[in-house]
């Protein structure tokens, strides 16, 4: 068994519509990497593939978790499993305290027989706050409603922290987050980092890998991994944009 | 004695289909998770049979050893029940189902209502237990009434509270023993002929509360009311009445279950109350029917001067809930207001709404309608709001919102809201919400299961007013939309 998030020839399509082919990826726990490309290409269809969500159909391929095909597995039971994703866009859910949704998140974990412990889960909470420097005071917000982008985007992290992941997958968390969010957030995904956790990073910036070094770069287009390296990756992309690297793929498929 | 009486009385319909066999008696049958759905062999006493006629009400009023004006009442609802067509030309058409002549009207074991539970017999006992109304009793209630099928088994107040002068009785006991206070209200606030409902009520009923709290008592704990219905085809038509003396305060509570049946049940009650100058009622309902049961209620309170009151009703199950508590606000200054939530799962129809009838200056009203409908369940909101012309300072805030779940799901809202006059105000709000595959999505992918997200969803919908109940009973709400939920997700 490969300790690894290890996807295999993975086939997605939206509707009739297919948007990943035999699209092939290893992030080996304790590695992060980082998944750049333009849009549209099919990052955050890869994330919510990944984590089964009912609209994005697999037709093909395969998806391990440390040695376990996730396909067709429900999303809880995904997500149980260790995978995490950081949405690009997190839903609003009126109503739902911050307090109350992890609380429900962390409790839906605990395995058979173990008790929860209020006591133990508040000090938890408030201490991954402190460290994203969030007020208390958020606690009690409902879930995303009115948060702005970049609360939104802590606030996904918040839970990431909270749930402890074995793979995480980010998408676009840098984006909507200023300077210094950027900074406090990337703190916080540092301080997860480490042998018993993999993470794939979804990016449009370069700048997120200043704070986030990856151990890898992915370029994604038309639904494939065309490219990949090391952090230099990413500065190059900066440099030149992603059409140095369609060109030459276009010149090979057709 | 209790057992021979009931050959000597009239029975001219059918005897009854005869209970089920000993032996079955230890299991409860019918068990799931579903913390109302058991019932217990009972044998009882004294049974009207089935059927609805002349007879029936005289058997009920013969039982009950009634006084003659009590008789004369039954009789002439019995009238007005005939005569008055079904509201079908603008309430669901599914009322048509609904078999009269099929129904049990009155069941009893013939017993009075034991003041300790080591009294009550030992099935009825085992069922309130079941139900943790004891429990909930030593915990926070001031009083407690638990009704099992038409009669009450146990009633019991705080000591402390008759010395103060509070009635906590039974409709008989009420109307028989305490006439002077109570029969100048009976029947005032809901005249037999408001509906085909109020009638068949009137005619038949049986058991529910009688309470008065006297001048400037004010009652801290809940008094509370459980009705049990135990018995298949069975129609429980419980009454109760409440006034609060000037300046008098009480919470009431009611909960109801049934179990899970194959034929329907009938549940119609009349509840009124009066809100004296400057008194506060808070009647607070949690309903939990099985989906057999056709709940057909008739709810107002009457508000004098400076006097409050406040319906908190929250409709879960059912196959067909018909109500919409009212307030009629009579004196200066009073206030009415109606908070509800009706949940509506598959195969339901939750149609429910507030009325506020405005008759005095500076009179306010506020109404806040939460609905949740899923999979096939309708929910259904009917408001009415009456201020008229000539009054000054009146105002009147409505909010309806409906939370959707599934697309095949459906609600309507008929708010009327008739205002005249510009010197009063009025406030209307209404929307519609879906839970979208979006968030449920959002909610696995934390390792929430599709039931819990939806729990979640719809406890998060209702927070806002459950946050204003008090806390017992937002607790046991929680736990039954949760059970709502476990069953309406494949
Ligand atoms: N629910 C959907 N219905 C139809 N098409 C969709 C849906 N979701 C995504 N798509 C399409 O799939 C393709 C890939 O979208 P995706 O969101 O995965 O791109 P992305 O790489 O994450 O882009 P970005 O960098 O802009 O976030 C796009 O053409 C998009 O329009
Ligand atoms: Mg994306």
């Amino acid at each position: 068994m490969t300790a690894a998030l290890d996807i295999r020839n993975l086939c997605v399509s939206i509707g009739d519509k297919p948007i990943l082919q035999d699209f092939c990826l290893v992030v080996p726990k304790g590695e992060v990497h980082a998944l750049m490309g333009p849009n549209g290409t099919g990052k955050s269809t890869l994330a919510k593939a990944l984590a089964g969500h009912p609209d994005y159909t697999i037709t093909g391929g395969e998806v391990y978790v440390d040695g376990e095909n996730i396909v067709g597995l429900e999303p809880d039971v995904i997500a149980k499993k260790g995978l995490f994703m950081a949405f690009q866009y997190p839903s609003e859910i009126a109503g739902v305290s911050i307090a109350n949704f992890i609380r429900a998140a962390v409790q839906a974990r605990l395995p058979e027989g173990a008790t929860f412990s209020a006591t133990g889960y508040y000090k938890d909470l408030y201490a991954q706050m402190d460290l994203l420097k969030m007020d208390r005071s958020f606690t009690s917000r409902s879930i995303n409603e009115g948060f702005s982008g970049g609360e939104k985007k802590r606030c996904e992290i918040l839970q990431m922290l909270m749930l402890k992941p074995t793979y995480a997958i980010m998408d676009e968390t840098d984006s909507g987050l200023d300077i210094d969010a950027l900074r406090i957030v990337s703190e916080g995904v540092n301080r997860m980092r480490g042998p018993q956790m993999g993470a794939l990073v979804i990016t449009h910036y370069q700048r997120l890998l200043d704070y986030i070094v990856p151990d890898k770069v992915h370029v994604m287009a038309g639904g494939k991994i065309v490219k990949t390296g090391d952090k230099s990756l990413a500065l190059e992309l900066e440099a030149k944009g992603y059409d140095w690297l369609s060109t030459p793929l276009e010149a090979v498929t057709a | 004695m209790v057992a021979d009486t009931a050959n000597t009385l009239p029975i001219e319909n059918e005897p009854t289909p005869s209970i089920p066999e000993a032996g079955s008696q230890e299991a409860a049958i019918n068990i799931d998770r579903d913390k109302g759905n058991f019932f217990y062999n009972t044998t009882y006493a004294y049974d009207a049979g089935v059927g609805l006629s002349e007879a029936t009400v005289h058997y009920i009023t013969d039982v009950k050893k009634e006084d003659e004006w009590i008789r004369n009442f039954r009789l002439k609802a019995l009238d007005v029940f005939h005569s008055k067509p079904m509201p079908t030309h603008w309430a669901s058409k599914d009322l048509e189902n609904i078999d009269f002549s099929k129904i049990r009207y009155y069941l009893s074991q013939g017993q009075k209502p034991s003041r300790t539970w080591e009294e009550v017999p030992d099935d009825i006992k085992r069922t309130f237990e079941r139900l943790g109304i004891p429990e909930q009793e030593r915990k926070f209630l001031a009083g407690v009434e638990a009704q099992f099928d038409s009669e009450a088994a146990y009633s019991k107040m705080k000591d402390s509270l008759s010395k103060e002068g509070v009635i906590f009785v039974g409709s008989t006991e009420g109307l028989m023993e305490h006439a002077d206070i109570f029969r100048p209200y009976f029947g005032k606030i809901i005249p037999t002929g408001d509906n085909k409902f109020s009638a068949l009520n009137s005619a038949v009923f049986s058991g529910g509360s009688f309470i008065y709290i006297p001048k400037g008592v004010k009652v801290k704990q809940p008094l509370q009311a459980y009705f049990r219905i135990n018995a298949e085809n069975f129609g429980q038509f419980e009454r109760t009445l409440i006034i609060a003396d000037e300046g008098a305060e009480v919470t009431y509570m009611e909960g109801c279950t049934a179990p899970k049946f194959e034929t329907s049940t009938l549940h119609s009650a009349v509840v009124e109350l009066v809100a004296l100058k400057g008194a506060k009622i808070q009647y607070i309902t949690v309903q939990n029917w099985s989906d057999n049961v056709f709940n057909l209620v008739t709810k107002r309170g009457l508000a004098e001067e400076e006097a409050e009151i406040k319906w908190i009703d929250c409709n879960i199950g059912s196959r067909l809930t018909m109500k919409y508590p009212g307030v009629i606000l009579k004196g200066r200054k009073a206030r009415g207001e109606v908070l509800s939530i009706a949940l509506a799962n598959n195969g339901q129809h939750q149609d429910t709404g507030a009325k506020m009838i405005h008759m005095a200056d500076e009179t306010t009203s506020n109404i806040i309608s939460k609905s949740i409908s899923i999979g096939k369940g309708r929910a259904t909101y009917r408001g009415l709001v009456h201020i008229p012309k000539h009054l000054k300072g009146c105002k009147n805030n409505t909010e309806c919102d409906a939370l959707l779940i599934n697309t095949d799901s459906r609600t309507d809202t008929y708010p009327a809201i008739d205002v005249r006059g510009a010197a009063n105000q009025v406030q209307h709000e209404a929307s519609v919400s879906k839970v979208s595959a979006d968030q449920i999505f959002y909610m696995q992918q934390r390792g929430l299961s599709e039931t819990e997200a939806m729990s979640l969803s719809v406890n998060g919908f209702v927070n806002d007013l459950t946050r204003q109940f008090p806390m017992e009973y937002s607790v046991e709400l929680k736990r039954l939309i949760d059970l709502q939920m476990e069953g309406s997700v494949g």
